[in-house]
């Protein structure tokens, strides 16, 4: 993983990118704009239609095109629009979280959260939280890199 | 070369008060690819909407992205606009700039920011869409309905009025299900029996309908509008055709004491070739082998063949696998009731007296094995004191199950009304923990249960049950005033708390569809699309769904149909383009999307040279199984499958465009 030397700067204002499903968390997001409530303005939703259609080098890519924090998020287990894409998901992150931690990621930027399409406020909670967490991670250190 | 167009909305103020959507139009016409970049008052408006077609036909458009509210409220909008000027609707990408910008941040400049990037990602995406056609899957337009209880029968009947092959199995020797047990229904009395049985009778001749009974699903496959089934027709060791059901047989069975009735709730004894109550339909008996001393004496007794006039009995007759072609299936599996002795306190199995719900409709039935007459099964005396105890099993994490049961409030109010009426001077009492009597006409009801028929309500559980002199001694509480109530009764009656149907789980994996942790089929949308499974072409009716009374299993029974015909109104049926494809010049035939697949849409695909010899294995995608949810793409090692719509390339730009 090549990173040009100025992304390996301290980013007072850092870019988080969302990988969320369509049916769940995208509307979970949808239902926070509704109510009109206010939230951390770092994060970017690609949309998917499943958490199971993430794949793991989304999130790579995502650190190699200059994120600083990743955050995955379906459907709550056993609400899965797909049956069962989110247990997919899960297993496959649960695997996939070693090998970022081999790669020297800091595992500390990627979060990965369950929020339905009712709880609006759950996704305004870990976004503003999970941005708090990357922007400390800012100040104490200049790398996505794990010291 | 692209020709996109990006189309920023105001939605009134709703985006332009924090987003300054001049700058984004602005920002958007720089990038590659864009031809054009507007903003507007209201793009979903109908000159809104006129102004998109105009740019799509004066600037040769081959994309849109339109950077308004969320693709939820309007992407079919724009789909449908771009549609009309000839551009494929998937051209057409939503940036989310209100749910996601304007509603949520306040700082109008980073804002602005946050939606350029996000028109932005959308162009990328859009610059990498390619056309995707609907598919369309051909249609047997023949339906089976899984089930023959008043659900099952409403569903078969509707569908087949509709002019649609029905085929309906049930497992049991009749269909009538759960409602044909019950004496009267509430809240109108009317007798369960008479209403019902025309009900059976128009389903054995309907032109339409092939009535499998005493026959079980042994095998599903295929998908929606083209299932393949396998029925297990057991055999009922009996000439079908020739039977006339006259009696003869299971008057001349010496078996008449050892067999527990089924259909009476095992509160009376049946022969071994017997039919479960006589208006069964079809009115054919089915010999019990399992009780039979034919079978069990090694071929000794034959006096039901002796007897049979036309001689229709046949004690080597087997079970028979019969195969048909459906489109579309109905589930409507019905319910059992839970074991009544996890509640030891209550005595059932210990008194005879105790008994259930079910059973004590039984014992109201005219064709019940008291005739209708009220006697109590220890000694056959008419009871003068029945305690009722409600939800026993339901509403009670501990023991039984959460949920509500949802009829045992009106059928306690049904039996206490209907004890008042057959046994003079009598009492009856019920213990609750709330009325819930939310139909028409059931609050009513149960008041009349208090006010005209004297049943006395005491809101409280019920501690112990134990006999004494003869009496089964109630002890319980009564919460509204706060004592301790000691009855002295004759018999106690038990709302007992509905299950779905034993191995019903076993038909939901053959059916491939979802249920819930208790084993009742859950719907495509608990609210929105109640009657569809989570699988296209199998549609949900009466209480395998969860606890319902018999108008609602009836409306469910006709949603269900309505569906069916619905679907099959047309010659075939589409499915929305975004699925599964693979490429197969890649695939490697691991077989990982498959292993991943819900829904059964992946299979092998043999790919044969000019002389027909194979020369490899590809995965294939069924269009009329996959969903699109993409779960094959990110287990495909080989990168040989991908989901139109979000193609893994379109990701790879949506990301790279947000990069700093």
């Amino acid at each position: 993983m090549i990173m040009k030397k100025e992304d390996i700067n301290s980013n007072p204002d850092p870019r988080i990118i969302a990988f969320v499903c369509n049916w769940c968390t995208y509307s979970g997001a949808d239902l926070a704009g509704t109510g009109r409530m206010k939230y951390s303005d770092n994060v970017r939703i690609i949309k998917l239609p499943c958490s199971g259609r993430i794949d793991p080098l989304f999130i790579v890519e995502a650190f190699k095109k200059g994120a600083r924090g990743v955050l995955v998020s379906g459907c709550h287990p056993g609400d899965c629009h797909y049956t069962s894409g989110n247990y997919h998901s899960r297993r496959k992150y649960a695997a996939f979280r070693d090998l970022l931690g081999f790669l020297g990621i800091d595992l500390n930027r990627v979060e990965f959260s369950w929020i339905s399409a009712s709880e609006g406020n759950k996704w305004v909670s870990v976004v503003n939280e999970f941005t708090e967490k990357i922007k400390s991670l800012e100040d104490s250190s200049t790398d996505i890199f794990r010291k | 070369m692209a020709r996109i167009g990006v189309f920023v909305c105001w939605c009134g103020s709703n985006i332009a008060g924090t987003v300054d959507v001049a700058k984004v139009a602005e920002e958007a016409s720089k990038i590659p690819g864009v031809v054009c970049a507007v903003d507007y008052k209201y793009m979903c408006s109908d000159p809104g909407q006129n102004s998109l077609r105009k740019m799509i036909r004066e600037q040769k458009l081959t994309g849109l992205v339109l950077a308004a509210c969320s693709p939820h409220m309007h992407e079919n909008t724009f789909r449908r606009a771009a549609v009309k000027e000839g551009l494929n609707p998937y051209f057409v990408e939503i940036a989310n700039i209100r749910e996601q910008v304007s509603w949520v941040h306040e700082d109008k400049e980073r804002a602005t920011q946050k939606a350029i990037d996000l028109t932005k990602m959308m162009v990328e995406k859009v610059k990498k869409d390619r056309p995707i056609e609907d598919v369309k899957v051909p249609l047997t337009k023949r339906a089976l309905v899984i089930g023959g209880g008043i659900a099952g029968i409403q569903a078969a009947l509707d569908t087949a009025n509709g002019g649609v092959q029905v085929i309906l199995v049930e497992k049991e020797p009749s269909i009538g299900g759960r409602m044909i047990q019950l004496d009267e229904t509430f809240p109108t009395l009317d007798c369960s029996s008479c209403i019902m049985t025309p009900k059976m009778v128009e389903v054995r001749q309907h032109p339409n309908i092939k009535l499998y009974t005493y026959s079980e699903i042994e095998d599903i496959s295929g998908y929606i509008g083209n299932f393949k089934i396998k029925i297990k027709k057991k055999t009922r060791s009996v000439l079908e055709k020739d039977c006339t059901g006259c009696g003869e047989c299971w008057n001349a069975c010496p078996m008449h004491k050892n067999v527990k009735s089924e259909f009476n709730a095992d509160m009376s004894e049946r022969t071994a070739i017997y039919v479960p109550f006589p208006q069964a339909v079809p009115l054919i008996p089915v010999l019990d082998r399992s009780a039979c001393l034919h079978y069990k004496k090694g071929g000794k007794c034959q006096k039901c063949f002796d007897a049979c006039g036309p001689k229709c009995i046949d004690f080597g007759l087997r079970d028979e696998i019969i195969e048909e072609e459906v489109g579309a299936i109905i589930a409507a599996t019905g319910y059992d009731l839970m074991d009544n002795s996890l509640y030891g306190e209550y005595g059932y199995g210990k008194y005879k007296d105790v008994v259930s719900g079910l059973q004590f409709e039984r014992l109201l039935s005219a064709s019940g094995p008291t005739e209708g007459v009220i006697r109590r099964p220890s000694d056959g005396k008419t009871p003068q004191t029945i305690v009722f105890i409600q939800c026993v099993g339901s509403r009670d994490p501990e023991k039984g199950v959460p949920y509500c049961s949802k009829v045992c409030c009106m059928y306690t109010a049904k039996h206490a009304k209907l004890f008042a009426h057959k046994v003079r001077d009598s009492q009856s009492y019920v213990f609750y923990i709330d009325i819930r009597a939310t139909g028409k006409g059931y609050e009513e009801f149960v008041r009349s249960a208090m006010e005209q028929d004297g049943a006395v309500y005491l809101r409280g559980r019920v501690s112990r049950i134990y006999e004494d002199n003869g009496k089964l001694i109630v002890k319980g509480a009564d919460t509204l005033s706060g004592t301790q109530v000691e009855i002295a009764a004759d018999m106690v009656v038990l709302a007992t708390g509905v299950i779905p149907k034993k191995d019903s789980d076993r038909l939901a994996r053959m059916l491939g569809i979802s249920y819930d942790k208790y084993g009742f089929f859950t719907e495509s949308h608990p609210k929105l699309r109640p009657t569809e499974s989570s699988t296209a072409g199998i549609f949900l009716a009466g209480m395998a769904q969860g606890p319902r009374d018999i108008p609602e299993s009836v409306v469910s029974g006709s949603a269900a149909a309505s569906k069916v015909l619905g679907l099959f109104s047309k010659s075939e049926y589409e499915v929305e383009g975004t699925i599964a494809n693979v490429n197969e010049a890649t695939c490697v035939a691991c077989f990982y999307c498959q292993r991943v697949c819900a829904y059964h849409a992946i299979t092998g695909k043999e790919i044969k040279d000019r002389n027909g010899n194979i020369v490899k294995v590809v995965a294939n995608v069924n269009p009329g199984l996959c969903t699109g949810c993409g779960a094959c793409v990110s287990a495909c090692f080989s990168k040989s499958i991908d989901v139109k719509g979000f193609m893994d390339d379109q990701i790879y730009a949506e990301i790279k465009s947000l990069g700093v």
